[in-house]
């Protein structure tokens, strides 16, 4: 097992970059989750650091030796693709014993290798088969082993239950992330969904327009996004976004109402824009709470149920031409019918504060 | 709960369709179509079963008009391909037919026609230039054709494009236009009536052929497989060997026959520039025309021998050649 460092790496096609320079350490054990809308180089990097695409700028290292030009093969890590990539030629077993013959291992340590990860796996039944006549789930069971028989330093996952039924998805989430707790491998995982990475990651890279938006823990993504970025990308449905304007300690949301700033908003926004200023004020649905004594007030525009709870689509009663639907969680036992006029408030201590400019959080 | 059951399944599945119990019209089509498969290929056959008759007539029958669709088989068509022979003067010829068990079997079959074998002719000699010729050049150019599509299919080759329409421009005019030339270069070479010059001139005509079907075969095949092997410790090479060859199968089938059937049959070339070493099959087939009575027995059954080797081959890779026709339709 080993820590995989990324120093200024680079990636340009033509005079595009894929990605830009940029600089990421994986602890040893760590799983970490590329994370980010697709074409945001999140592909390309994990690529880079297989291997499998060079590199325009900067360096790999891999458990400290510098990887950066060397092939694949001398890496040692294991890649398993979004199509699973079994040989179709193959058998099962013959699949899962390819790596093992390219080191020149015996006979005897093949077979004990292969039947050690076939019973961790439990495919005992599927080994004299070809690819061709596997399920989705089975073939990835096979292309996990293939990737787990060799005892790689890192694994590289590139959407690897993309291709997979939604519920079985599920299935195979629950058993990448048992696979990572017993052989507690580094293992890079590229998605673009986002409650596979919250579920699976211990350190979530968000990526978009080929630079890295955020690094860190999915809880801190999730209620410390770094940018407008990832309060948008992250949760379904994103943050909500307000333009709202900020004097004397208090927040006025584009003429429609005005709130008193409390005390653990009034340092961060000081500290930021001083005295008076514009500000985008996010919220997560789950941080307004509807009650008659809110102070914004709105219509309910739409309403997605949820199962243990709804979503209410709430246009804001603003006289401004560009009205803002905000996405409110609400109480499931609690019917509210398109039109109804509801007030609401906000969470003081789940509001997060980004700069209109920037696009940074303050 | 009213909603609900709403939303169910209305009507239970009771009954199903079976393949096989097809409406009366649609079975009637079907064996509408296989009779007219059956007419289409008897008349395509045609041709061929005159070839065969014909190889087996003695020249009388050949010649009869209207054309004899009973007739006693003989071999004197292929003895007569094989062997050069001389009149028998009347003298000789009853002296010879008193004690005929002293002669072989094509002497006997010569005999018939009052002639006698004086020695082999160089049909079987020609027969095995065709097959080394149009073997090495097949397997010449269906190796080179694969490395060239690999590389064409898989790395950033500069000027990619233009190379591959240079490859192909070797095909954009006629073999004729420029056997003249190539006569003039070859005799300058010493490549004339070669087995080498020949090899050479057939490997690259069939080359542009094999690069570009290879490529789009190549092309169909994923490059997961062989990133999968890259990171399972395989270098580039091993990886062509061991994951792209066994799945480029098909297409390596499909490129051989095409490849072998031109440089098999190819005829003005072979005609240009050869004439004794490395004269192939099919010019020394059609020049037993030139030589007196034209013997159509003997032309007849040098195609039928002709014949036999692309259609063994063809035979043998026929599975891949159906799926290799078909490419790109198909996927997996």
């Amino acid at each position: 097992m080993a820590t995989i460092e990324l120093k200024q790496v680079a990636k340009k096609f033509g005079d595009f970059y894929a990605v830009e320079p940029m600089d990421m350490t994986i602890n040893d054990g760590e799983f970490v989750v590329l994370l980010g809308p697709s074409g945001c180089g999140k592909t390309t990097t994990l690529r880079m650091i297989s291997g499998l695409e060079t590199v325009t700028s900067g360096n790999i290292l891999l458990g400290g030796r510098d990887v950066t030009w060397r092939n694949p093969s001398d890496r040692d890590i294991a890649f398993v693709f979004q199509l699973f990539a079994l040989y179709p030629h193959m058998t099962a077993r013959q699949n899962i014993a390819f790596p093992l013959q390219a080191e020149g291992a015996s006979k005897q340590v093949i077979n004990q290798r292969v039947a050690e990860v076939v019973e961790l796996l439990e495919i005992e039944n599927l080994l004299d088969q070809r690819p061709g006549g596997l399920s989705g789930g089975d073939r990835q069971r096979v292309a996990l082993a293939r990737a787990l028989v060799r005892r790689p330093a890192a694994f590289l996952m590139d959407e690897p239950l993309g291709a997979l039924d939604a519920d079985f998805r599920e299935t195979m989430r629950g058993e990448i992330k048992r696979l990572h707790i017993a052989q507690h491998a580094t293992t890079v995982y590229v998605t673009h969904d986002q409650i596979e990475a919250m579920a699976m990651g211990d350190k979530i890279v968000v990526m978009s327009n080929a630079v890295i938006q955020q690094i860190g823990s999915p809880a801190e993504v999730y209620y410390d996004p770094s940018n407008l970025f990832v309060a948008r990308f992250i949760g379904s449905p994103g943050m909500n976004l307000l333009t709202g304007h900020y004097a004397n300690h208090k927040v006025s949301f584009s003429g429609l109402a005005q709130y008193e700033a409390p005390p653990e908003w009034n340092d961060a926004l000081q500290g930021a824009l001083g005295n008076e200023g514009d500000v985008i004020i996010g919220f997560r649905p789950e941080s307004a709470h509807i009650s008659p004594e809110g102070v914004l007030p709105g219509e309910v525009y739409a309403v997605d149920i949820h199962g243990s709870y709804s979503v209410l689509h709430v246009k804001l009663a603003s006289n401004i031409e560009d009205f803002d639907i905000v996405h409110i969680r609400a109480d499931r036992r609690i019917t509210y019918p398109i039109g109804t006029q509801v007030k609401f408030d906000l969470d003081p201590a789940m509001v997060r504060f980004f700069n209109p400019s920037s696009e940074a959080a303050i | 709960m009213a909603r609900f059951e709403e939303t169910g399944p209305r009507l239970p599945v009771t009954e199903s369709i079976r393949v096989d119990k097809v409406r009366p019209s649609s079975r009637l089509f079907g064996k509408l179509r296989a009779a007219l498969v059956l007419i289409l290929s008897l008349i395509l056959l045609i041709p061929v079963y005159v070839m065969i008759s014909t190889s087996i007539k003695v020249y009388n029958d050949v010649v009869a008009v209207p054309p004899k669709i009973t007739f006693q088989p003989t071999l004197q068509g292929f003895v007569f391909l094989l062997t050069e022979r001389a009149v028998l003067t009347k003298a000789q010829l009853e002296e010879l037919t008193k004690n005929p068990g002293e002669l072989d079997l094509p002497g006997q079959v010569a005999l018939e026609a009052g002639q006698q074998v004086t020695g082999p002719s160089d049909f079987a000699f020609n027969l095995k230039n065709s097959l080394i010729i149009a073997g090495a050049s097949t397997v010449l150019s269906v190796i080179l054709g694969l490395f060239a599509a690999y590389a064409f299919s898989r790395f950033d080759v500069p000027g990619k494009n233009d190379l591959l329409f240079f490859i192909l421009s070797t095909r954009m005019l006629p073999a004729v236009v420029v056997t003249i030339p190539l006569f003039l270069m070859y005799r300058a070479l010493d490549l004339h009536d070669t087995y080498l010059g020949m090899i050479m001139l057939y490997t690259v005509f069939n080359l542009s052929f094999s690069v570009w079907l290879l490529k789009g075969f190549i092309d169909e095949i994923p490059r997961e497989y062989e990133e999968a092997a890259l990171v399972d410790g395989y270098s580039r090479l091993q990886a062509f060997f061991k994951v792209v060859l066994p799945q480029a199968v098909t297409g390596i089938a499909a490129t051989t026959v095409f490849c072998l059937i031109f440089a098999w049959n190819e005829y003005a070339f072979a005609l240009m520039l050869t004439s004794e070493n490395a004269r192939t099959a099919p010019p020394s087939i059609a020049t037993m025309l030139g030589r007196g009575v034209v013997e159509w027995q003997a032309i007849a059954a040098g195609s039928v021998l002709f014949l036999i080797p692309v259609v063994i081959i063809t035979f043998a890779l026929r599975k891949y050649l159906l799926r290799g026709v078909t490419f790109g339709a198909i996927r997996q």
